[in-house]
């Protein structure tokens, strides 16, 4: 039975893969970040169609709205330009790459099909209300949520003690 | 309700509210020309119309008519879509605010609002969270130094104040218990001690969350004091230097829209929304809630104003260590206090 959830559901699948594969395709930075962050977006409306509204909405919010905020941040501080394409090679790559890659999904596909003992998520079957959301979050996933927090506020200071430099005169002194 | 009037009544609905904003958007740029002429001792625009009244109109034909240009060395592609996205997420946050209570037209029961999401609030936070990349990109694709130091101040700036806008609004969510902003404003009815209205800025002591709210609301819609985006003085116009005609009218009317769905937002989460006074026949008891939420929502808007003919523009190191250092430790203590509170009180 194909019901609007489905279609809709299909045609943003569509729009995500279409936006990383474009991602891949653009030679300029900042048109990979904007395609990423349509693959953002359409992820946010398939949790929508999944029934995790909550996920969605902190999808656009943290995802599109902050994280790429900031690639695109960057991007236009480095003034990044076009990215150099080594020559050659890069046929192989399409010849071998491309099975490759359909081959090693569909057999990720199976697997997890097969051997996981669940089915496909039906649209809307998701507990995705806040108020059932956060009594996961808080009371059952406590530890793994708090190590989490940890470990990335552990990457965000080693960033700063590798982007700070302890003897700035020395950094002069080779500009 | 049936499937047909929900769309012609949808259909309604948002053309309605895409007039009332951008008749809105046009008339605080008359409002804005006029009070910040008073504040400096000169009447403002009075040649077009009574009061210059139709100045908006005569602006609006004039940005039509205007040459538009296209700087070489642009990046086209992001170079038009920029004011577009700028507009359009500026535009959208309108469709999930609500202004009244429901209202019985020919029998049907209506909200006069858009679209009621039970998280709603998030929506319109993550919508307008999308609205930095008309600035970011505009200014990147410009190809111009005064663009781009306009854009990445811009960005770095509203990455910086909307964790502070963001938490502001968690104390508000907890009074409430609910993300739907219809449910905040049921929350907020009646009165405590007699007469005192029970809006969260009073019953829940959310005055610090208001305050938050507003300074990070402020620095958001890039308006003065934290215009540095635009700074004229050393920018130029910041990120809008290259635009033109009605790509330019496009950020112009972006901004204002901004500033309308924050002072909308404020008064559905702070000031009780459309509460107030309620008298008369049927259709004047429809009418008169939207009276209140339209007044605040011009009472926001005139500080707004005032705020912009009073103050002066801050540095940016000093906006940067207020909203890291002074905004968001109070932001957290604000969330923690009235978390406990509502623990104790339970």
């Amino acid at each position: 039975m194909i019901s609007v959830h489905l279609i809709i559901f299909l045609i943003f699948g569509a729009v995500c893969v279409a936006g990383a594969i474009n991602l891949l395709a653009q030679t300029h930075p900042i048109n990979s970040a904007l395609s990423l962050v349509v693959v953002m977006g359409a992820l946010a409306v398939e949790y929508l169609l999944l029934g995790a509204e909550f996920v969605a909405a902190v999808q656009v919010i943290v995802y599109a709205g902050a994280i790429m905020v900031l690639f695109v941040f960057v991007i236009m501080l480095l003034n990044a330009g076009k990215e150099e394409r080594t020559k050659g090679g890069s046929y192989v790559a399409m010849i071998v790459g491309i099975p490759g890659m359909l081959a090693g999904s569909v057999l990720v596909a199976w697997v997890l099909l097969t051997h996981s003992g669940t089915n496909s998520v039906a649209a809307g079957a998701l507990p995705g209300s806040p108020t059932q959301l956060a009594p996961l979050l808080f009371h059952e996933f406590l530890l793994p949520f708090e190590v989490t927090s940890i470990l990335v506020l552990v990457a965000i200071m080693g960033a700063v003690v590798l982007a700070s430099h302890p003897n700035a005169d020395q950094k002069k002194e080779k500009a | 309700m049936n499937i047909v009037p929900f769309i012609i009544f949808a259909v309604i609905k948002i053309a309605l509210a895409l007039f009332v904003l951008l008749t809105a958007v046009a008339y605080t740029v008359w409002l804005e020309r006029k009070v910040v002429g008073r504040i400096q001792n000169r009447w403002g625009p009075t040649r077009v119309g009574p009061f210059g009244l139709l100045q908006p109109a005569a602006d609006g034909v004039k940005f039509i008519f205007k040459e538009d240009l296209t700087p070489p060395h642009v990046y086209k592609p992001l170079y038009i879509a920029a004011p577009i996205i700028a507009v359009v997420f500026a535009l959208t946050s309108i469709a999930l605010i609500p202004v009244g209570n429901d209202v019985t037209v020919l029998g049907y029961t209506i909200p006069l609002q858009i679209a009621d999401v039970n998280i709603g609030l998030l929506i319109v936070l993550g919508i307008t969270s999308l609205g930095v990349y008309g600035i970011a990109l505009s200014g990147w694709s410009s190809n111009s130094k005064y663009s781009l130091l306009g854009g990445l101040r811009a960005s770095a700036q509203m990455i910086s104040y909307e964790i502070a806008l963001g938490l502001s609004l968690v104390g508000v969510l907890i009074l409430a218990g609910s993300l739907s902003l219809r449910e905040i404003v049921e929350a907020q009815s009646g009165h405590f001690f007699g007469f005192i209205p029970n809006w969260n800025i009073f019953h829940g002591l959310q005055i610090v969350g208001f305050f938050v709210y507003i300074m990070a609301a402020y620095a958001e819609t890039n308006r003065i004091p934290f215009d540095l985006p635009e700074a004229e003085t050393e920018l130029v116009a910041g990120y809008h230097t290259e635009y033109s005609a009605m790509k330019f009218a496009m950020f112009f009317m972006a901004e204002y829209a901004n500033m309308i769905t924050v002072a909308c937002l404020a008064s559905l989460l702070f000031l009780g929304g459309w509460s107030g006074p309620v008298v008369g026949p049927p259709i004047v008891r429809a009418l008169l809630p939207v009276l209140w939420f339209s007044l605040r929502i011009f009472i926001f808007l005139f500080i707004y104003i005032w705020v912009r003919g009073t103050l002066p523009r801050f540095r940016y190191d000093q906006l940067m260590s207020f909203g890291w250092k002074f905004l968001l430790p109070l932001a957290i203590a604000n969330l923690v206090i009235t978390a406990l509170v509502v623990v104790l009180v339970n």
